[in-house]
């Protein structure tokens, strides 16, 4: 009985999906933690998940490390970024076509540190992949940067 | 013993530097292949614009943006744990069709393999496998062919072991010609499905 929830709420997904243009794939993945080092953990509508290698992420997560912290994500847009240790990186925006490669990426780095290799978003359209700062906001062009947020 | 309280009391001193960073830090690199992006930092006392390699802006909440310079030896003491969890590049692997069949070319099959051999080399890997075709005909039937090409190889790698859930298809239609041909113009070398692991 139990398993027939989640097919018709992955029904109801899909319906929704296939009425709006091929924003983000794969369901609601839009990236994959592929190094995680030390203390890592998610930050999901308020619940706090744990972060492994091959743990997924979601549009408007955020990923926290710890003191020995550290940890790599690489989007479906091939954009990298990692974290080192006492940072918060939240997602705010993600949005990507795979067709056209249009798309959004906005993330906020509250604390810590953060190195970007930016993907095919950016390629695609320059003003379409943003950092922000406790202090500014970056435009990012490309391709490689590092970024520490003041406590 | 005695010996080491200077030492003790300089990386102290260095640590308070350090802890505490009271103004944001941005310092733009260069690619792998030497060449530099751009980055625009903008808050509200002005902007700059980061272009070289190693240029940095420090800004704070209440300031304007510093531009300078980062030494190799900041970098490391500031970003080192960031830089060292970097995920693998993604790597791309161009695979062909024998003409009017489903079967890779003979060149494309070694491909293949290196393709497995990567994914197995990786933590986690996921991949993207994107379909194209060349100039002819219209943008919504070579999307939609591009596609259908891109869920070929997933099946076919599928067959090969590959979890279904690991791959994600695309088709980008006749955007990304690998050679730049006019409008209408057959050419084989673009049609061709590209596989992205990350």
């Amino acid at each position: 009985m139990r398993s027939i929830r989640p097919v018709v709420i992955r029904r109801l997904l899909l319906a929704c999906a296939c009425a709006i243009p091929p924003v983000s794939v794969w369901a609601n993945d839009i990236a994959q933690f592929k190094v995680a080092k030390g203390a890592v953990h998610l930050e999901r509508s308020g619940q706090r998940l744990p972060a492994r290698v091959g743990t997924p992420l979601q549009a408007t997560d955020t990923v926290v490390t710890g003191a020995d912290g550290s940890a790599g994500i690489a989007f479906v847009d091939n954009s990298l970024l990692s974290v080192g240790p006492n940072s918060v990186l939240a997602i705010e925006r993600y949005t990507f076509n795979s067709t056209t490669h249009e798309g959004t990426f906005e993330s906020s780095l509250r604390k810590g540190t953060l190195a970007v290799v930016s993907g095919k978003i950016a390629k695609q359209s320059p003003d379409a992949m943003k950092v922000k700062i406790p202090s500014s906001i970056l435009g990012v062009r490309g391709t490689e940067f590092l970024v520490r947020a003041s406590d | 013993m005695r010996r080491s309280y200077p030492a003790l009391i300089a990386a102290l001193a260095l640590a308070g530097c350090a802890t505490p960073p009271s103004r944001d830090l941005v310092v733009l690199l260069p690619d792998k292949d030497g060449k530099v992006g751009t980055l625009v930092v903008q808050n509200q006392k002005g902007s700059t614009v980061l272009n070289t390699a190693y240029a940095t802006a420090r800004t704070a909440r209440d300031g304007g943006v510093e531009p300078g310079m980062a030494s190799q030896s900041e970098i490391k003491a500031v970003f080192g744990d960031a830089i060292a969890a970097q995920p693998p590049r993604p790597m791309l692997f161009r695979l062909y069709f024998e003409s009017g069949s489903d079967e890779f070319t003979e060149q494309s099959k070694q491909e293949v393999k290196r393709l497995l051999a990567e994914m197995a080399r990786r933590q986690a890997p996921d991949i993207t496998v994107i379909g194209h075709t060349d100039l002819v005909g219209p943008d919504p039937s070579n999307d939609a062919l591009s596609l259908q090409r891109a869920g070929r190889v997933k099946s076919m790698l599928v067959g090969m072991g590959v979890p279904a859930g690991r791959i994600l298809t695309a088709g980008r239609g006749r955007r990304e010609p690998l050679i730049p041909t006019a409008n209408g113009v057959i050419e084989p070398r673009n049609r061709r499905v590209e596989v992205s692991v990350r």
